[in-house]
């Protein structure tokens, strides 16, 4: 009971959270003067196009780009009516893109799902990554195994995100035929889910995983196996061996149970990074996630469309960080549930 | 000096073994912190070798216009995608010092591409101190001499050379000026608004504590390069690139300050209530004064350590940015701009010396985390 009263008060939070994180969106995306409209009925204007003005004028009003900044902001979010009474997220109506003259809802679409996909794997590769390596290097300290994985661990935090992801894909290519850009193969595009599509999608992700989740598992790993080694020195585990236990069963009943909380806590600070590396390896890699379509909707002001991705990203992290929170919880009876107020 | 009938040398004087445990002893207690310190972090030989390999880095800076052959966009319409040149000290056996074989483009009517052949029969000596494209010395002083440079009808490309023809070794120098300071500038950003925000919230505590912080984990729970993509698309595109550079900095630094900022309140929250910081209050002094006398050179030396080690998160932003398009751009040169011609597979493949920059940008960002592990450890001499 205490424990559902936590998770709705996170969930409170969470909303809190993204309602303020859309009013930075909002700033951040009206920075730069004028909006893709105005540039464009500018630009025909000097071409003496004066259908296309009356065109872009109309979308104008029709978007509400003609009314004060707070009033956008409450339009879009859907708190206040706009040319057609409440339109905004909260009604599902995702706004227009201007770029590719389509609903922002149509072009997002599948890539949304794949971009969860993407992550999770991410995630999930992470942790099968960074815990056997952490508990190995602590247990064999000062051995060659952990001098390798710290060798390992710093290079993969040294290189560039996008670069490893450039090489490894030639390499992958060249030596293990594994498939080149993509989501997956293209014939299964707009297909209906299949065996042979899912397959497809596995394989292509192999790639991008391991990429994104390459820096992410050697911060992590660090920290497992910083957290092993403060524990192993403890009389407890002395005492654990004393007793003659098996070294692996001892680990993984004492010293482990106790460096696993911080482990878990820790997908708060590694959630954002790895959503940032995945949108940089999707441009990099032409994955159909919402990578791409970000940096196009940036570079061409297409407003809604970039709110829209900046917004999605967002609460993918705070949802994530919120599942974390919880599970934490769960996992660490010494924690209480009121907050940190007290 | 007393020499021993089986051959050994024994020193006269006499020898008072409490003396030498007591002189040392002595010496530690009058040293001052930075001596322990260092006494300390020269023991991490890894971090000092980083040290050591960071500040050759940062002295060559401004003298990178001498130490390159070519200047950052001086074109050679022969030559373009040249492959590395090596330089040679022996030819047929005779030594001739360090020279080049001239290298000569051939179209390939297969493949369509150049096709660079050197000639084997001609070795060039490499020439020094010679008259080559003009730069300033450190940004002031006007100069156009080289400490080596290509030899008569001959190029040296010593990592190849671009799309344009450009030299890529000389470019990566020119680009450690940017890409170098990049970092320095960020963290300068993130380091006052951190100490500011942190200490605010630190010292006052209540309700300026509870707004600090919640800013700070919002900002702290949002993807960063997206973000930064937002901001940086906001930059005008009619901006020079010296007011890109310095924005881009400015946008990276913004970004990373709740990290500090966290640490430093937290330090505030135990040190506020040290006998010290009241008295110092009972005295008069104002709260500023409290703050920048009292407390803050507590942990100076600790802030600066996790700021070297969140410095190479800021190269590898910038690298990212310029990547993609949204950093810097040429005319500048950078290492992310650089890269951005290493952008697909094809180039790749083809000409695979087009992403050296990454090397520059792994072994710094390597240097940079060595460097603040070391410190980190070394920060606090009487822990053992």
């Amino acid at each position: 009971m205490v424990m559902l009263r936590y998770a709705v008060y996170r969930f409170f939070t969470m909303l809190l959270t993204l309602l303020v994180v859309s009013v930075l969106i909002f700033v951040i995306i009206n920075l730069p003067p004028g909006d893709y409209l105005s540039n464009q009925i500018a630009e025909l204007q000097a071409s003496g196009q004066s259908a296309g003005v009356a065109k872009a004028e109309f979308l104008r009003k029709e978007y509400s780009l003609d009314r004060s900044l707070p009033e956008q902001y409450l339009i879009w979010i859907g708190f206040w009516p706009g040319p057609h009474g409440f339109e905004g997220l909260l009604q599902g109506n995702y706004g227009w893109s201007f770029e590719f003259d389509r609903p922002v809802s149509e072009i997002v679409g599948d890539t949304l799902w794949l971009t969860v996909v993407v992550n999770l794997a991410a995630v999930l590769f992470v942790y099968a990554v960074a815990l056997p390596l952490g508990v190995i290097a602590a247990a064999k300290s000062r051995t060659w195994i952990d001098y390798t994985s710290a060798f390992v661990g710093y290079l993969g935090l040294a290189t560039p995100n996008f670069l490893l992801a450039l090489i490894l894909f030639y390499y992958g290519h060249r030596y293990f035929n594994l498939p080149i850009g993509g989501l997956m193969d293209p014939s299964f595009e707009g297909e209906p889910m299949s065996w042979d599509k899912l397959k497809s999608i596995l394989v292509h992700l192999i790639v991008p995983t391991f990429v994104i989740g390459t820096s992410g598992a050697s911060a992590m790993m660090q920290r497992l196996r910083a957290n092993m080694l403060d524990e192993l020195g403890k009389p407890y585990v002395e005492t654990a061996v004393a007793k003659g236990m098996a070294p692996s069963r001892m680990l993984a009943k004492y010293p482990l149970r106790v460096a696993f909380n911080p482990f878990v806590a820790d997908i708060g600070n590694l959630l954002p990074s790895m959503i940032s590396g995945s949108v940089l390896v999707s441009v990099v890699l032409g994955l159909q996630t919402i990578g791409p379509t970000l940096l196009t909707a940036l570079k061409t002001q297409d407003q809604f469309l970039s709110a829209f991705i900046l917004m999605f990203v967002a609460l993918l992290t705070l949802i994530g960080t919120m599942i974390s929170d919880i599970l934490l919880v769960m996992l660490d009876p010494r924690i209480r549930y009121e907050g940190r107020e007290a | 000096m007393t020499k021993h009938p089986d051959g050994r040398y024994v020193d006269d004087a006499p020898f008072d073994p409490q003396a030498s445990i007591q002189q040392l002893e002595r010496a530690d207690l009058d040293a001052p912190n930075w001596v322990l310190v260092w006494r300390k972090f020269k023991t991490h030989k890894l971090g000092l070798i980083s040290g050591a390999f960071l500040l050759l880095c940062y002295l060559m800076l401004p003298f990178v216009g001498f130490i390159t052959p070519y200047g950052p966009n001086d074109r050679n319409g022969e030559h373009l995608y040249a492959p590395p040149q090596s330089i040679n000290w022996f030819h047929d056996g005779a030594f001739i010092g360090p020279y080049v074989y001239p290298i000569v483009a051939e179209a390939d009517l297969e493949t369509f591409q150049w096709k660079f052949v050197p000639d084997t029969e001609d070795p060039r000596p490499l020439q020094f101190f010679c008259e080559g494209s003009e730069y300033r010395l450190a940004g002031l002083i006007k100069s156009d001499t080289h400490l080596f440079c290509a030899p008569e009808g001959a190029t040296l490309f010593l990592w190849g050379s671009d799309r344009l023809g450009r030299d890529i070794f000389s470019r990566i120098l020119y680009g450690a000026q940017l890409s170098l300071t990049v970092g320095l500038i960020g963290i300068t950003v993130s380091f006052v608004l951190g100490i500011l925000f942190g200490s605010m919230a630190g010292y006052f505590g209540g309700r300026i504590d509870w707004v600090i912080n919640r800013v700070i984990e919002i900002l702290r729970s949002l993807p960063e390069l997206p973000l930064w993509l937002a901001l940086s698309a906001a930059v005008p595109s009619n901006w020079s690139p010296v007011a890109v550079f310095f924005i881009i900095s400015v946008i990276l630094g913004i970004l990373d300050w709740p990290g500090l900022a966290r640490s430093v309140r937290a330090k505030f929250l135990s040190l506020r209530e040290e006998e010290y910081v009241r008295a110092a209050e009972m005295m008069g002094a104002s709260s500023g004064r409290v703050i920048r006398k009292h407390l803050l050179p507590n942990f100076m030396s600790h802030l600066i350590a996790s700021a070297t080690l969140s410095i190479p998160a800021m190269i590898l932003g910038e690298t990212a940015l310029s990547f993609l398009g949204l950093g810097l751009r040429a005319p500048a040169v950078s290492w992310g701009v650089m890269l951005n011609d290493a952008q697909n597979l094809a180039s790749i493949e083809i000409y695979p010396w087009t992403a050296i920059p990454m090397l520059p940008i792994i072994v710094v960002v390597l240097a940079f985390n060595f460097l603040g592990d070391g410190l980190r450890d070394s920060l606090d001499p009487y822990q053992q």
